[in-house]
């Protein structure tokens, strides 16, 4: 159990920033909108958390204001694409390649600065159970936000009205339209989250998991968000199981390759996406299975006409 | 909307490209020397390193000379545009410091066979571009040595981007330095796949921890595995520039690429009229790899790394040298053979004695 605990502990900072970023496109797709600029939102989080907290010494600080500008990118991608109905893909990707090149322009002056590593929060009593008390008990906030933040979701999108509109939008925004919610404002609202989401999961790398600003940071991992959100067939529980699968997956090949084992690990690398076409050949292969879980209007864009 | 969407991309791959201005040539004709980056320079690693050279040549010889940059010209394509737009607007020198840049300043060199170039990391010579790299491996062997005199396990973690000979070659004679404290000393390498991704390089690093090693050696850029090292309490070294920032207490010294001394020759001998192109390969000895001051380490160890770095730079140790056998048992080198510079180039094997298995 000993050597056990630290492999566990690396699993879930390795897969938190992803399921952060998993969660706000989740419910951004839920509500019909595709936004493939999670990666740029992510880093734009992770550029400003950084700044914020190096300039004023306050980690809170740090991560609001990282919620606060990748939202202010997923408003621009909302107006863009809920307002002047841009092609929601293109739309996605320059917000990408935007995202990318901004946080090198803001970052400039803080490359190779040390940073501070968001504290851990000791539940008392809870964290010194044997065996799983520091795993469970002793993570960041973020941690902690990520888990509940999965088990919120799930609850609004199954268990409420907003989550029933929330769906209904997505799947048949004509029908939403007509029984007199404003999809746009639904959208809007879930473009929205998932920027905050994306702008925690940036905050979670340049100040929990690895405490600096370095250019393009992210390297990838929004793009994982993504097809996670696929691999979990939209549903918040699944996402929460892929994220760490995903985690553990890419940390116990380092695990393996130390001790010896000869993975190949450019095989390894390319695991998460193969997964990801491997359930979309299964959900496609299935019709019914497809009917329930994609949010048939994704990536449609909508125009009120009444 | 798909008219704007079209124009807006096409404006976001003009910037991306990010095309530094060229001033047009000033009546006092200072020699105008150019210089193309791969990445960003803010990387702090390897453009950072070369453009830090740039600017220390620039101080040295003042208004004797121009320079300028262009950054981030990673496609080959892009490299093309870049050097010849470089070589049109009266650039004399132009250094081209990827080995991505090789094939297109081979091409834009042919165009104009009076501009001189200079291509890092390459090694294709001709009549006017010049193939220039630093052996880095040297200072492996440096680190290796410390790595065995402050490792009591006797295995150092390794992180490494590729399997290709530069990071091989690295690796090879980090395990020679080591032997000569330790015959016995073994590294544990975790391939990430990547030259820069901070987060993978921090989990090798965790994994490569909880697995037992004391000492990180690592070949990918970013200073996450020397956090990594600083927070988990055990030393490490640093790769291309001095990272002692971000792992006060950790980093005993980091290899350090150093450009600017190179520039500086090769800058003089076009003033002088007398550049030619020639295949530059050099270590300490040329001052082109430096060693970041050793730090966390008792004075004797300081003294250690001082005294090799001497003797590799005179010649007096030649790291790779006979008897040497591959991992297979096969000879490498036959007793007292040196090795030759295309052996190096090409070295896609491990030594005999190294215990982890090579991909592929």
């Amino acid at each position: 159990m000993t050597w056990l605990e630290p492999i566990l502990l690396t699993i879930v900072t390795a897969s938190t920033p992803l399921l952060l970023a998993a969660l706000g496109e989740l419910i951004c797709e839920r509500a019909g909108v595709l936004n493939l600029g999670v990666e740029g939102m992510m880093i734009i989080g992770a550029v400003c958390g950084f700044a914020v907290a190096h300039t004023t010494g306050s980690m809170s600080l740090g991560v609001i204001a990282a919620v606060v500008c990748s939202m202010i990118m997923s408003l621009l991608f909302g107006f863009l694409t809920l307002h002047l109905l841009c092609n929601q893909v293109a739309t996605g990707l320059a917000l990408t390649i935007l995202g990318l090149g901004l946080s090198g322009l803001i970052g400039e002056s803080f490359i190779g600065e040390p940073g501070h590593k968001l504290p851990q929060l000791e539940l008392p009593f809870l964290s010194e159970l044997p065996y799983v008390g520091r795993l469970l008990f002793a993570q960041d906030a973020l941690v902690y936000i990520s888990i509940l933040g999965v088990i919120l979701v799930s609850f609004v999108l199954f268990r409420t009205r907003l989550g029933l509109i929330i769906r209904a939008t997505g799947d048949n925004h004509r029908s939403a339209h007509a029984l007199g919610y404003s999809v746009r404002k639904v959208r809007y609202g879930a473009v929205l989250f998932g920027g905050a989401c994306s702008g925690l999961a940036g905050a979670y790398l340049s100040l929990a998991y690895t405490p600096q600003w370095t250019e393009g940071m992210t390297a990838g991992r929004g793009w994982i968000a993504l097809a996670l959100v696929v691999f979990a067939s939209w549903r918040p529980l699944r996402l929460l199981l892929g994220a760490y699968l995903f985690g553990a997956v890419s940390v116990l090949q380092f695990h393996a390759q130390a001790y010896g084992i000869a993975l190949p690990s450019q095989l390894m690398s390319s695991l998460p996406y193969i997964v990801t076409i491997f359930v979309l050949v299964i959900i496609s292969g299935n019709k019914q299975l497809t009917k329930i879980n994609t949010p048939a209007c994704l990536g449609k864009p909508f125009r009120p006409d009444r | 909307m798909r008219k704007i969407i079209a124009m807006i991309s096409a404006a976001c791959a003009a910037f991306a490209l990010n095309m530094t201005s060229v001033l047009p040539s000033q009546a006092k004709e200072p020699l105008k020397v150019g210089f193309v980056y791969v990445g960003p320079i803010s990387d702090h690693g390897w453009s950072y390193q070369h453009d830090q050279a740039r600017i220390e040549v620039e101080k040295y010889f003042g208004d004797k000379i121009k320079t300028s940059f262009i950054e981030s010209v990673s496609k080959s394509s892009d490299a093309e545009r870049a050097i010849e737009r470089l070589a049109r607007s009266g650039y004399e020198l132009i250094f081209a410091t990827s080995f991505s840049h090789m094939n297109p300043t081979i091409k834009v060199a042919r165009k104009f066979p009076r501009v001189k170039f200079e291509t890092a990391t390459g090694y294709k010579l001709t009549k006017n571009v010049a193939p220039y790299g630093g052996r880095f491996y040297e200072g492996r062997f440096v680190i290796g040595q410390l790595a065995a005199k402050v490792s009591k396990t006797g295995v150092a973690g390794y992180i490494a981007p590729f399997a290709i000979p530069e990071v091989i070659r690295g690796m090879n004679a980090f395990v020679l330095g080591a032997r000569t404290v330790n015959p016995d000393f073994q590294i544990k390498p975790v391939w990430v796949n990547s030259w820069y991704d901070p987060g993978r390089e921090a989990d090798a690093a965790k994994a490569l921890i909880d697995q037992g090693v004391d000492i990180m050696v690592q070949h990918t850029d970013s200073p996450a595995p020397l956090q990594v090292a600083q927070e988990r309490g055990i030393k490490g070294f640093g790769q291309a520039s001095d990272m002692s920032r971000f792992a006060p207490d950790a980093q005993i010294t980091a290899i350090v690429d150093y450009w600017g001394a190179y520039y500086k020759r090769r800058i003089q001998a076009v003033l002088d009229g007398n550049w030619k192109a020639e295949n530059t390969w050099g270590g300490f000895n040329q001052d082109m790899v430096h060693m970041a001051p050793v730090k966390n380490v008792n004075a004797e160890l300081v003294a250690l790394a001082k005294d090799t770095q001497k003797k590799i730079s005179d010649g007096k140790i030649v790291i790779f040298k006979g008897p040497l056998k591959r991992q297979d048992g096969t000879v490498f080198l036959k007793d007292g053979e040196v090795a030759t510079d295309k052996q190096l180039l090409e070295m896609n094997f491990f030594l005999e004695g190294m215990k982890a298995p090579l991909p592929n």
